[in-house]
């Protein structure tokens, strides 16, 4: 009790502390809440929340390789694109429909981790030819990556289900510690079947924070340690590092393949929520959203990518599409009426709306960089960078 | 006498046309102060890079504890025991003074990434260990009470100080400092020397680069003289000093 306490008031007042809480109490008061605000109808929320956590993942990973290395990923959504097909392939009765011949079934539980380490090889093959590069190159490569990788998929003709993907993905079950064969039994401990499904979507919330709670402390262990500090040193001056000792291509491929790991986990579970897989749904724009969600949120700050990603979800999945109704509702209710009605040159204010989705999406980022440079939620050091840059320059200058 | 640690042949670095190295040997003896010196452009950073890996070089070998060193990256120079300063200062800026030399142990940690990931005991007595030794550091360049600052932050003479506890947390057997005394003032001239008696006192062997001919005279046992990228003299301080090449280099020729 005493050693909580000594431990709260120690750390009370740091900005991550506070996030990490206010975090913690809206995941735990989100389901709850909405289900009580709409009378029980909210599952289709907790389910966007729940897809909303896959980019949160991401968004905690790309925070590695950018934030913390320093390394510009461009094709980032390529990783979540295979793990999402190796939950897909390895999930399915689709291989039966391969030369394979038999259909594979292995757990979803087994499954996240095997397409985990699917994506680090893949980053480690893509990283170890590349990382030679700086900067601008290495963005270009990334780019190159995240367009082919797709396009394979789309193209893998009967292996990979050709351009509509592959659908009836299993979903997952709980082990069987907690969910036997004495399940369903006239003795059995729990009443009937737990079930992931989409009646169930709650289930998936809890399992994807669960999944965020524990990489997040993860990554916070490793940003913590002996190679976060090579990080750090490797963006801040690469020469001096290796002249520390440190192997900076080696490090640097490291950030590069855990970033994609936690890019392949959040992909399978992508996958088995979805129960569906399609490369359309890994393209450019995945990886330039979470791109911007860690620039956003805070480079290099784990708790800011995280907030980062919640704005940015909020803002792509719930409150653009709903924006035009609300506009419509708005105008009618203001005496507006007929600016909701098409004419020949007018398509209609909820129409014109959604037209304007994306002018509003990037007013609303550009709004958020000029008030935060830094981010919502910037580390320390991020801060201090840019409060200084200004001043190093005139320094320059005047030297 | 015992082997020299540090062993350059033949050594010639060349850009396209431009011989910045040109055929330098030396034999750098265990246990003593060696001192490289030369007029600007003399080719002689030029040279570190060629020691410490961060350039290859075109020809010759460098031999480091009887091993042969020649063209291995840098942090393989690190790793067997070869530490460095930088001319111009190259610090992690926005990390710690502490962070600093905490990054300087890491080749010579053994926790890797399933430590890391999940903070084993083996990694948190590690971290501690490293902890201490690098404020041990930071005590011995006169920097403890700056632990917490940003490199970034620090005075001039204070960064030049960090950069050597850096390089001393890489636990070397040889150092190698880049006109460590530039831009100080006569009394911290006097502090760097008795810095480097400390460093030397730890059986660490020390390789300067000097332009202060005060400090290299007096730290030196032996000196070797590179002009135009090209070794013209080698010796004690007193054969150097009455080198006519080194004169001439220095000076010019007269007429």
């Amino acid at each position: 009790m005493k050693a909580i306490r000594t431990y709260l008031r120690a750390h009370m007042r740091e900005p991550n502390f506070i996030a990490y809480a206010a975090m913690l109490l809206v995941a735990v008061l989100f389901p709850i809440t909405v289900q009580f605000a709409t009378n029980g109808n909210a599952d289709y929320l907790v389910g966007l929340a729940a897809d909303g956590g896959v980019y949160m993942l991401m968004a905690i990973g790309l925070n590695v390789v950018v934030g913390f290395a320093g390394l510009l990923d461009l094709g980032y959504a390529a990783f979540f694109a295979i793990g999402s097909y190796t939950y897909a392939i390895l999930a399915s009765d689709h291989m039966a429909a391969t030369p394979f011949g038999h259909a594979i079934h292995l757990p979803f539980w087994l499954l996240l981790f095997i397409a985990m380490f699917v994506a680090a090889c893949a980053g480690v093959l893509l990283g170890a030819p590349t990382l030679r590069l700086r900067g601008d190159y290495l963005a270009i490569v990334t780019l190159g990556f995240g367009e082919i990788v797709p396009q394979v998929f789309s193209n893998g003709g009967v292996w990979t289900g050709g351009v509509p993907g592959m659908s009836a993905l299993d979903v997952p079950k709980l082990p069987f510690w907690i969910q036997g064969p004495w399940v369903d039994q006239p003795f059995g401990l729990t009443g009937e079947e737990f079930r992931f499904t989409t009646a169930n979507l709650t289930a998936y919330y809890v399992l994807m924070i669960v999944l965020i709670i524990g990489v997040v402390i993860l990554i916070n262990n490793l940003q913590h340690s002996r190679l976060g500090r090579a990080w750090m040193a490797v963006r801040e001056n690469e020469s001096a590092a290796a002249a520390c000792g440190v192997n900076t291509v080696s490090i640097k491929l490291l950030a590069f393949s855990i970033g994609a790991a936690t890019s392949g986990f959040a992909g399978a579970f992508y996958g088995a929520k979805l129960s569906y897989v399609s490369s359309e749904n890994f393209g450019f724009d995945v990886s330039v959203t979470v791109l911007a969600m860690v620039v956003l949120g805070g480079m290099g700050n784990i708790p800011g990518a995280m907030i980062g990603s919640i704005v940015l979800y909020f803002i792509l999945f719930q409150f653009l599409p709903n924006a035009p109704a609300q506009i419509q509702g708005l105008a009618t209710s203001i005496g507006l009426d007929s600016l909701n009605h098409a004419t020949a040159d007018w398509p209609g204010l909820g129409e014109e709306v959604s037209r304007m989705k994306y002018v509003i999406f990037g007013l609303v980022l550009v709004g958020i960089m000029l008030l935060r440079p830094q981010g919502l939620l910037p580390s320390q050091v991020r801060k201090q960078e840019l409060t200084h840059a200004g001043h190093h320059e005139i320094a320059q200058e005047a030297g | 006498m015992s082997d020299p640690i540090l062993r350059v042949s033949g050594l010639t670095k060349r850009f396209g046309g431009l011989v910045a190295v040109d055929n330098v040997s030396f034999d750098v003896p265990t246990g003593e102060v060696f001192s490289l010196i030369g007029p600007n452009g003399a080719g002689k950073t030029t040279l570190f890079n060629c020691i410490t890996g961060v350039y290859k070089p075109t020809l010759g070998s460098v031999t480091f504890l009887n091993k042969d060193l020649t063209g291995a990256p840098p942090h393989r120079a690190a790793k067997a025991g070869i530490g460095r300063t930088f001319q111009n200062i190259r610090l992690f800026e926005y990390m710690s003074a502490l962070d600093n030399v905490r990054l300087g142990h890491h080749s010579r940690m053994k926790s890797y990434l399933w430590d890391s990931l999940f903070k084993t005991p083996r990694e948190r007595r590690e971290e501690r260990e490293i902890s201490a030794a690098s404020m041990e550091l930071l005590k011995l360049v006169g920097l403890d009470r700056h632990s917490e600052n940003y490199a970034r932050n620090l005075a001039y003479g204070q960064q030049r100080r960090l950069e050597i506890a850096r390089a001393l947390a890489t636990d070397p057997k040889l150092l190698l400092l880049d006109e460590p005394a530039a831009g100080f003032t006569p009394q911290e001239k006097v502090e760097l020397m008795d810095l480097v008696g400390t460093i030397l006192k730890r059986g660490i062997t020390v390789f300067l680069i000097e332009h202060d001919m005060k400090v290299v005279m007096q730290a030196s046992q032996r000196i070797a003289v590179l002009d135009h990228g090209e070794k013209i003299a080698e010796g004690t301080p007193a054969e150097v000093r009455g080198n006519q090449r080194v004169i001439e280099a220095y000076l010019g020729k007269s007429a």
